[in-house]
């Protein structure tokens, strides 16, 4: 075990909160297609009401600050919240569409020691990218970003979500990050409105199409390892819990709402009425999420995949239960390892039925011309 | 450098946290990641660039631990010389101004 994953176990064993993803804003300057935000403002917080929950995380013993949105330069304040965080010594990523940051930017992103800025980049193409977004020229600003950054040394990370209108440019994006220097990951999952509407779910890869990624070394590493039937559940494992959400991890929207997840859309207190760790420590609705093992979970407890699915409970509870399954993650399981889930066996299904697949394509990037 | 003008100060391109009694420590120029023990996570609390080396082996850990003052300040140093290998304390024979990120 590495020494982060140690550190990692004992926060989660201890309860502390190390690793917080905080949204400043909803407000974006792109509207991409598949974005599950409401992009108005709805009474954000300000920047003396940011400040003191960022004192707030410090006491709580938070180390890994994650600062995403919306797009986080729309705020004007943005550096000054940052250049506060950094003073209180957290490890300080950002997530962003780059398309604000120039020289200058990246200098001061550079001088307030950001580990980590995460860019959102659809396509290689920049006519895909551009649909994706919405925003034209935005292809060309992002990379160009993305060089400014690189220029003062900083890490970056290319994240591209896949979805049926880019579903074949994931190597060619990969081969840009490898261009520009920067880290590359991939992500496939498709998460619905944060109101629960699930009419983006029509973007999510077809299952079909998931063994292809799945079975490609270049994404997955190993794909012997990655693809390996799953082994029968130990006690021990059945004893086991889902994941860091609310356990060593949590959200906090920019009205201060704290959330187990940024996909797992249950309110567990709000930090202008509250102390965070009031919330962290006594919400109900945390120390429920923090209470279910494996063995409680309603279906997946008896499914073969439980102890190497990606079963994200916070889909789960999008789907109605948080001890229930998500269809997504069974879809995941089921054509990474070609293993029927529990979910599907009791349904009678031979294959799993999402939502993906079985809505027409995505209207808005259509009378775009793609060249193949 | 004689010990005994030894001024140590956390640098501007890290991370910390205390967890459970020991300091975690990161280095966003290069990921490099450490946890302190106790005794390392005091002369790291206390490295404010302008106290010597010296007073803080005395005063934070020879007066909290029960060690020997010769081998806690040799053992300091050692710290204090790999820390500052990976750029997370400065040294100086003057005293250093604390740096803001």
């Amino acid at each position: 075990m590495s020494l982060m994953s140690e550190v990692g176990q004992k926060a989660f064993n201890l309860g502390v909160p190390i690793a917080v993803h905080m949204d400043v804003t909803y407000r974006c300057n792109e509207r991409c297609v598949h974005c599950y935000l409401d992009h108005d403002d709805h009474g954000e917080m300000t920047t003396a009401e940011i400040k003191g929950v960022l004192d707030q995380l410090a006491e709580a013993g938070v180390f890994f600050l994650t600062f995403s949105g919306g797009e986080v330069f729309l705020r004007r304040d943005f550096f000054e919240i940052v250049e506060h965080a950094r003073r209180l010594m957290f490890n300080v990523k950002i997530k962003t569409n780059a398309v604000m940051i120039h020289e200058e930017e990246a200098r001061r992103i550079r001088e307030l020691g950001v580990d980590t800025i995460q860019i959102s980049v659809y396509s290689h193409r920049p006519e895909v990218h551009d649909a994706i977004t919405k925003l034209p020229h935005s292809f060309e600003r992002t990379i160009k970003a993305i060089r400014f950054l690189r220029e003062q040394g900083l890490r970056v990370t290319i994240a591209n979500v896949l979805m049926t209108v880019n579903s074949s440019d994931h190597s060619g994006v990969q081969k840009l990050a490898a261009e520009l220097g920067v880290q590359y990951t991939l992500d496939p999952t498709i998460t619905p409105m944060m109101d629960g509407d699930t009419s983006v779910l029509s973007l999510r890869i077809p299952g079909e199409e998931l063994p292809e990624i799945f079975h490609n070394p270049a994404l997955v590493g190993s794909q012997e390892e990655f693809c390996a039937p799953p082994k029968p559940p130990s006690e021990e494992d059945l004893e086991g819990y889902s994941c860091s959400a609310g356990h060593s991890f949590c959200y906090i929207s920019p009205y201060g709402d704290v959330f187990p997840c940024v996909q797992f859309p249950l309110p567990t207190g709000n930090i202008r009425q509250r102390k965070f760790l009031d919330i962290w420590n006594f919400s109900p609705e945390m120390k429920e999420v923090r209470s279910i093992q494996a063995k409680d979970l309603t279906v997946c407890s008896s499914c073969s995949h439980v102890t190497s699915c990606t079963r994200c409970p916070g889909l789960a509870y999008v789907e109605g239960s948080m001890r229930g399954p998500s269809t997504a993650d069974c879809e995941k399981s089921f054509y990474r390892t070609g293993v029927p889930t529990e979910n599907m066996l009791r349904q009678g299904l031979s294959k799993p039925r999402t939502i993906s697949g079985t809505t027409a394509p995505l209207i808005q990037i259509r009378p775009i011309a793609v060249p193949a | 450098m004689p010990e005994n003008c030894i001024y140590i100060a956390r640098s501007s391109a890290i991370a910390a946290r205390a967890l459970a009694g020991e300091m975690m420590v990161m280095n966003s120029a290069d990921s490099t990641f450490f946890t302190l023990n106790e005794v390392a996570t005091a002369i790291f609390q206390a490295a404010d660039g302008h106290t010597p080396l010296r007073d803080i082996v005395r005063d934070q850990v020879c007066e909290q631990f029960d060690v020997d003052p010769e081998q806690a300040q040799a053992d300091a140093e050692q710290f204090v010389a790999e820390l500052s290998s990976h750029g997370i304390l400065l040294v100086s024979s003057q005293p250093l101004s604390s740096e803001a990120p």
